[in-house]
């Protein structure tokens, strides 16, 4: 589905990616883990089109997307929950819904998506009415969440949804990712520093090191590999 | 005439010029808001919008048109004029500057503004020109005879319209929501599918027509205009907007009449001489204990 082909990328003259390879199959969660800086960031946001690769290509079912705006991406099928979440802070609940779904003309499909989020996160549906920015921590994430889900993705791209979150919170939200890619089959590509709970729920996973790719495999090896646990399980 | 009606008279009075004031400001606020820029060139748009209805009402004028139909057929050429100038101006002087420091694209809206005087001063002439008076006459009742003009009572009813449409569009149509949305960020916006650049365009035609409705109004009313006008009318709706919170809809509508209030009560009380002594005290005071204006929100943290 989503394939990166030696991406090199970064900031101004700040190089952070180096010869990045990665695949995401169709209706795979794949995660990518690493430290804090290593670069995962930063393959999202080549992923979305916020920065643009200098070399290297990035497919989308087989067709390239290098150089296609973020907001065109929408359109192909690739939505996001941003690293921070990035409420509407002064909308609220129902209008974040509803920007997500801002490409969209199918009302009756986009009512019905609504009551499928209100139904994955009922607090949702409680606060609809009230300003995203007043939502705690955990109800943003869900809310974040639930805003992308509202594109209908094909492909949905998450970006460390575990920051800052209770156990309780982290646990029920990475039990609803694996909801939505058991029944809508949405792929899911997700960031995470939070190693353990990531490779729980993921298919496969590549591990980033200061914007290189050192190391994939199924998620399971990756739990059982002497250097991943002790570098990022803490074991 | 009795106090009374001294009073309402004054009123009725700052709130046509408060009106205004408000259409101006909404130009500037919706465009703070959304690219945290200080449209400089803003009142030069309003004067634009009023020197295209004086030549195009000075056409039908001369084909023997009846007032209100060159009213309404003035009014939408001024309105399409002044936004096309609006577009146009954020495309060549803001647009490339997007990502530049704040300070460049303000700088580029003060030359903008320079430039679009400087245009008209040549294109035109500097002398003041009259302006007919394009707004429909019709009888009051005799006991608000004294207090308002039919002038002033179709200002404030337009003025009070478009706000409510402008409001609604904002809160209920989904290109208003991705207006707010880009406001609060841009990023985000993008993620979602908006198109940006769009969403910019269309906050500076509608602030481009807000500002030329208010120009035909405030023309017809006064009677005469000439290329500075801009100038004028936009530093007084520029204060209305800071005042009200700059970035807040609302704010701009509340601090024109604020604004417009404070001059005529001013000038109505006290002397004509002190209309913009008042005017300025009264921001200055409020910055002083509001820094961030009466319905604006302290810089919010981007977390």
């Amino acid at each position: 589905m989503l394939k990166l082909i030696d991406v090199d990328a970064g900031y101004g003259p700040i190089p952070v990616l180096h010869a990045v390879n990665m695949e995401v199959g169709k209706g795979e969660i794949i995660t990518l883990i690493g430290a804090n800086g290593a670069g995962k960031t930063t393959t999202l946001m080549a992923v979305c089109g916020m920065v643009a690769p200098r070399k290297g290509d990035i497919l989308l079912e087989g067709i390239s997307i290098c150089g296609i705006p973020a907001n065109r991406l929408v359109e192909l099928g690739i939505s996001q929950v941003p690293e921070g979440r990035l409420i509407f802070p002064d909308l609220t609940v129902a209008e974040n819904l509803d920007m997500g779904a801002f490409l969209r003309k199918d009302r009756e499909g986009i009512h019905q998506d609504i009551e499928y989020v209100f139904d994955l996160f009922p607090i949702l549906a409680d606060r609809r009415h009230q300003p995203g920015g007043t939502l705690s921590g955990g109800e943003q994430q869900m809310l974040a969440i639930s805003r992308a889900i509202m594109a209908r993705p094909r492909l949905l791209l998450l970006d460390e949804p575990s920051l800052g979150l209770a156990p309780m919170i982290i646990r029920q939200i990475f039990d609803i990712i694996v909801k939505i890619n058991r029944e809508s089959g949405t792929t899911i590509f997700l960031v995470e520093q939070n190693a353990n709970q990531a490779l729980k729920i993921a298919h496969r996973g590549y591990v980033m090191e200061n914007g290189v790719i050192t190391l994939t495999d199924t998620a399971a090896n990756l739990l059982d590999n002497e250097d991943v646990k002790k570098a990022y399980l803490g074991i | 005439m009795g106090r009374m009606e001294y009073f309402l008279e004054i009123f009725f009075g700052g709130l046509t010029r408060g009106s205004i004031y408000a259409l101006i400001a909404l130009g500037y606020t919706m465009v703070y808001g959304i690219i945290q820029l200080i449209n400089f060139a803003h009142g030069e748009i309003y004067m634009i919008g009023a020197f295209t209805a004086l030549i195009v009402a000075g056409v039908l004028g001369s084909l023997g048109m009846p007032g209100y139909a060159i009213l309404l057929l003035t009014l939408p050429i001024a309105v399409i004029y002044a936004s096309a100038y609006g577009f146009t101006v954020e495309k060549i002087a803001y647009k490339p500057l997007r990502s530049a420091p704040r300070l460049s694209p303000l700088i580029s809206a003060i030359g903008m503004s320079i430039f679009l005087q400087n245009y008209i001063l040549l294109a035109q002439t500097a002398d003041f020109l009259p302006f007919p008076n394009l707004l429909p006459y019709f009888d009051l009742p005799d006991f608000v005879g004294g207090i308002l003009t039919s002038s002033e009572v179709t200002i404030v009813i337009t003025a009070a319209l478009v706000m409510a449409g402008l409001t609604s569009f904002i809160k209920f149509t989904r290109m208003g929501k991705a207006m707010r949305a880009t406001a609060q960020n841009q990023r985000m916006a993008m993620l979602v599918g908006v198109n940006v650049d769009q969403v910019i365009s269309l906050t500076f035609i509608i602030g481009s027509a807000l500002a030329a409705i208010g120009g035909v109004l405030i023309a017809s009313h006064i009677g005469q205009i000439n290329f500075y006008i801009g100038f004028i009318a936009g530093i007084k709706a520029f204060t209305a907007a800071v005042l009200g919170g700059i970035g807040s809809v609302p704010g701009a509508m509340l601090g024109g009449l604020v604004l417009g209030w404070t001059e005529s009560f001013a000038t109505g009380y006290v002397s004509s001489d002190y209309e913009d002594v008042f005017a300025f005290a009264l921001l200055v005071l409020i910055l002083i204990f509001r820094p961030a204006g009466i319905l604006g929100k302290a810089d919010s943290q981007k977390v």
